[in-house]
């Protein structure tokens, strides 16, 4: 056992030694004589033994309590309920095997993975409003600390009782930090005093999270405190602050944006110019709208011959990256600025999708770069039409899609669809193309993944599975799906669990990797089940 | 017996496991995916057959009265991840109607009652007492030379001064102890052991030192006094010397016994694992310590889930202030407890450790149930407060110096009073079980 100085008799009392012993007093006088020596002074040690161990039994058995240092203010009231038993029990097992997943190394069984439904755990018990159960708060805390995903829904959970807690313990401190859950210590929006005061003294993380909370509140309001100390901050600040603007992005920023557009930094005036493009009513979008035009039309394509000053002043970047040519470099720029609703009166009131499939008359390495351009600007601007257009059928190979090959550019445009039309757009590209190439795509469709799109990656692995693959091939989608399917879906997997041995020229051994693992997806999406089933409120 | 054994909960569960990984590797087979054939009895045994790797899957079954473990799997833990996950699954969804085992768990199960049934045979063995007793006198008269050994010592660096301690360092005091093995006295070599570690213990060390020399001394003396000694003192210090009692002489105590704590050491040698479990009598009140050891990379066998009451006979080994039991045959199915154990204010547990100390002074701490204290995180040190009154005890950390177990107890005060479990000593407290107002499940602190 260890002890400390702080714990050992100095912080309780003992009763007074009465007689003493031996020629011996009080205690402290005992240790003196200790520490010099009975020789110098003629003693018995014995004796002083003797005394000692009177001492110490009498210091013992006389302890007192010590007085009561200042107790921590009550917490606050939680007035949520706390999850059903059962629901707490599973909270504290997924809690406690958080640290232990990954970390068997190979094969990972047919046993459900655990950190996989933790999120899920936290977000359905946000939905149903519970609070965390008290003794698991700092397990809670511990998890939003080292998983910076789960934060925003574990200070939910914890409330009121995790900020007390995160007063009290340095490590929790970020949980006081506000942005993460809006559970931080910020000023009220409306607390003017407050805001200014954190604004000029805040650090930088402060400052964005309050930037963010004033915005929330009242656009404009941001964009004025932005104003009071904008020509003081530094070029990588500047960007920054500016860069959360993105959110809530309306056409009251436009005068700001306009004058950043003027500032010293490049990236700042980049940043500004990508911003103003992104609202198609600004000067900015209709100066851009106007280059565009003049380069582009059912005639065919004529790049910029330059990039002049007021190119340079809306942002456009004069130097192209090494390998491209500077006039389609330019041209990108243009086009990816420029409101994409320009171009229906320019080609005659085509729709996107035949504006898309027109040929370009001056030959096909103009048509690529058009045709990224306007997946970029599709994505700023947030346009589902064109999106669309520019994804093309899903059944149609990859390489011939009239906007872009690439499958990051096409998960981008895909989350700019509506949620059902982008899981059946998935659903179609994973019947006709596999899951070889679908796990970019299934990540940014919506979760549960509707009955279509399960069904079709089910029916995929099967498919896998037939042509003698080995399971960890996809293990991405694999992972992605005990996360992701509809748990309804468990009964359909479960007959693939047993399923034959296969046609005899598989690679030896995959049929038992197969049926574990779909046994693990199996278990996980019943263990999904129940856990939904355990947070729903008793009678 | 038609009603069904009272469920276990996963905490109780989960505090079987004789390690971290087998934890995790049981709380992952906690699920209905590998598991089939399952099914209790309403005499309190859970069985099933768990899917593995292997073609045949494992049959694992528990009693639950000992609780007991069979399982087919090649695993020498104890319990295995099959019975951890087993029992997982039991405490989380239950296996419906109570029933009949199949056969392949029914031949261990009734083993096991027969076994239970039948009279200790071993006690009634004829001993050669004569050789025994002396036996006993050799090892009194070598264990007397050594404590007059000791006793030397003491006294030779009492006249020295303590102050030259930092510089002699820990060896003479390693050998000392090594003197003491071999004097067949082991308590006193512990404490010599304890003694040399002090003077590198930091601030305050010079007082400490002071205290456990001649508590040493007392124990010395006591030895070399014993026959003048009252008879539950002399059985303390033969116990405090290392002289194992025999059980069989011990008072026997039948209650309900709830299971307050139990937690794991391991020797400063890495080579012994201590688990202690402190029980209370819910109609005695009286606390008993239970002590299993196991050897190195093997946790002690008896695992007893915190919050359980079970019913048995404990008998109590002479000496040491009437704390170490051993724990008889079961009656019932242990069930989860209904209440929150009464408590007592800060004043009344450090008096009830000050009573003990009459029995055995060498006693570091007594278990202590506190009621309605209010946990007070400090920079330097943590309180238990009194929720009326200003008194508190100062916290002792746990043995691990971790505290997980403060801030869980923090956590589920929120600077209001609860119910704390915990050994109340002269270092301080040291909590181990917290309850939360109002919920009879206790929370043990890790």
């Amino acid at each position: 056992m260890t002890t400390t100085g702080t714990t050992t008799g100095t912080t309780t009392t003992t009763t007074t030694g009465t007689t003493a012993d031996a020629g011996y007093g009080e205690w402290e006088e005992l240790v003196g004589a200790a520490l010099l020596g009975t020789g110098r002074r003629q003693g018995n040690p014995a004796a002083l033994l003797d005394a000692a161990a009177v001492q110490t039994v009498r210091r013992r058995a006389g302890l007192r309590p010590a007085e009561a240092g200042p107790r921590p203010d009550p917490a606050p009231r939680d007035p949520r309920p706390a999850p059903p038993e059962p629901a707490r029990r599973r909270l504290a097992q997924l809690l406690a095997g958080r640290t232990g997943a990954g970390s068997g190394g190979g094969r990972r069984g047919a046993a459900p993975d655990l950190t996989e439904l933790l999120p899920q755990w936290l977000a359905a018990a946000g939905r149903h409003g519970y609070r965390a159960p008290h003794a698991l708060v700092p397990a809670l805390l511990e998890a939003a600390r080292a998983r910076t995903d789960l934060r925003p829904q574990a200070l939910a959970l914890a409330g009121a009782r995790g900020l007390w807690l995160a007063r009290l313990n340095p490590d929790w401190r970020f949980a006081l930090r506000g942005g993460a859950g809006g559970a931080g210590e910020l000023p009220g929006p409306e607390d003017r005093t407050g805001v200014e005061r954190l604004w000029q003294e805040g650090l930088f993380a402060e400052r964005v999270a309050l930037l963010g909370t004033v915005r929330a509140h009242e656009a404009a309001a941001a964009t004025r405190l932005l104003s009071t100390t904008w020509a003081t901050e530094r070029a990588e600040d500047r960007l920054m602050f500016l860069d959360s603007l993105r959110v809530g992005l309306t056409a009251a920023d436009e005068p700001f944006l306009e004058a950043a557009l003027g500032d010293r930094s490049r990236n700042v005036r980049a940043t500004a110019a990508e911003l103003l493009s992104a609202l198609p009513e600004s000067a900015l979008a209709g100066r851009m709208a106007e280059r565009a035009l003049a380069c582009v039309g059912p005639q065919g394509v004529t790049p910029p011959a330059e990039c002049d000053a007021g190119m340079l002043r809306d942002g456009v970047v004069a130097r192209p990256p090494a390998g491209r040519g500077e006039r389609a470099w330019w041209l990108g720029q243009l086009v990816e600025a420029a409101p994409l609703s320009c171009w229906r009166e320019r080609f005659g009131g085509l729709g996107p999708a035949e504006i898309v499939a027109l040929p370009v008359a001056e030959g096909e390495s103009w048509r690529e770069e058009l045709h990224a351009a306007w997946c970029r600007a599709a994505v700023r601007q947030r346009d589902p039409h064109w999106s669309k257009a520019l994804l093309g059928a899903a059944s149609a190979p990859p390489a011939t899609a009239p906007g872009t090959a690439s499958l990051a550019e096409r998960a981008k445009l895909l989350s700019i669809l509506p949620e059902g039309e982008r899981a059946e757009w998935v659903a179609e590209f994973i019947r006709a193309h596999g899951l070889s190439e679908a796990f970019q795509l299934l990540g940014v469709c919506m979760v549960p993944w509707a009955g279509t799109l399960g069904r079709a990656v089910v029916d995929a692995l099967d498919a896998a599975r037939e042509a003698g693959s080995y399971p960890w091939s996809f293990s991405g989608v694999m992972g992605l799906a005990e996360r992701c399917l509809d748990p309804a879906a468990a009964d359909h997997l479960e007959s693939l669990t047993t399923a034959s041995d296969g046609p005899p020229d598989t690679s030896p051994g995959a049929a038992a990797y197969w049926s574990e693992a779909f046994q693990r997806l199996v278990a996980t999406l019943r263990l999904r089940a129940t856990m939904l089933a355990e947070l729903a409120p008793g009678p | 017996m038609t009603e069904q054994a009272v469920r276990w909960t996963a905490e109780q569960v989960l505090a079987l496991a004789p390690d971290e990984a087998s934890r995790k590797a049981g709380a992952r087979l906690g699920g209905a995916g590998p598991w089939s054939q399952t099914g209790d009895s309403a005499s309190g045994s859970v069985w099933g057959l768990c899917k593995g790797s292997g073609s045949t899957p494992y049959r694992t079954v528990v009693d639950l009265r000992g609780p007991a473990y069979k399982c087919s799997c090649p695993s020498r833990k104890f319990p295995c991840k099959h019975a951890l996950g087993l029992l997982l699954l039991w405490a989380a969804e239950g296996f419906g109607e109570p029933g009949e085992a199949p056969d392949w768990a029914a031949g261990w199960l009734a083993e096991r009652v027969a076994k239970s049934e039948r009279p200790a045979a071993a006690a009634g063995r004829p001993v050669d007492e004569e050789a025994a007793k002396r036996r006993a006198e050799r090892r009194a008269a070598r264990i007397t030379a050594g404590v007059g050994e000791l006793e030397q010592r003491l006294e030779d660096v009492l006249r020295d001064g303590l102050a030259g301690q930092q510089q002699a360092g820990y060896a003479p005091w390693e050998e000392t102890a090594a003197r003491m093995v071999d004097a067949q006295a082991p308590g006193l070599a512990a404490r010599v052991r304890e003694l040399g570690t002090i003077p590198s213990c930091g601030p305050g060390w010079p007082a400490r030192m002071l205290e456990e020399g001649a508590l040493l001394h007392l124990l010395n003396r006591g030895w070399l006094g014993l026959a003048g000694l009252p008879e539950p003192l002399a059985a303390t210090v033969r116990s405090r010397v290392g002289l194992g009692g025999t059980a069989a002489e011990g008072e026997v105590v039948r209650d309900r016994w709830l299971v307050l704590s139990q937690y794991d050491s391991v020797s400063p040698d890495g080579r012994l694992t201590t688990r202690r479990t402190w029980l209370r009598g819910l109609g005695s009140g009286r606390p008993a310590l239970v002590l299993d050891f196991g050897p190195p990379g093997r946790p002690p066998g008896l695992a007893l889930p915190v919050g359980l009451v079970l019913e048995a006979e404990a008998r109590f080994r002479p000496g040491s202030a009437g704390l170490r039991a051993d724990l008889g045959e079961r009656a019932a199915a242990a069930a989860p407890c209904d209440r929150i154990p009464a408590g007592v204010g800060t004043g009344e547990a450090l008096e009830a450790y000050g009573a003990a100390l009459r029995e055995d002074p060498w006693l570091d701490s007594w278990p202590v149930v506190l009621g309605a204290v209010i946990p007070i995180p400090g920079e330097l040190g943590w309180q238990l407060a009194d929720a009326e009154g200003d008194s508190a005890l100062p916290v002792a950390l746990p043995g691990g110096g971790s505290r997980s177990g403060l801030w869980q107890l923090a956590a589920l005060s929120g600077g209001g009073p609860v119910t704390v479990f915990g050994e109340c000593g002269h270092r301080g407290f040291t909590p181990l079980t917290a309850w939360h107002p109002g919920c009879p499940e206790p929370v043990a602190l890790g």
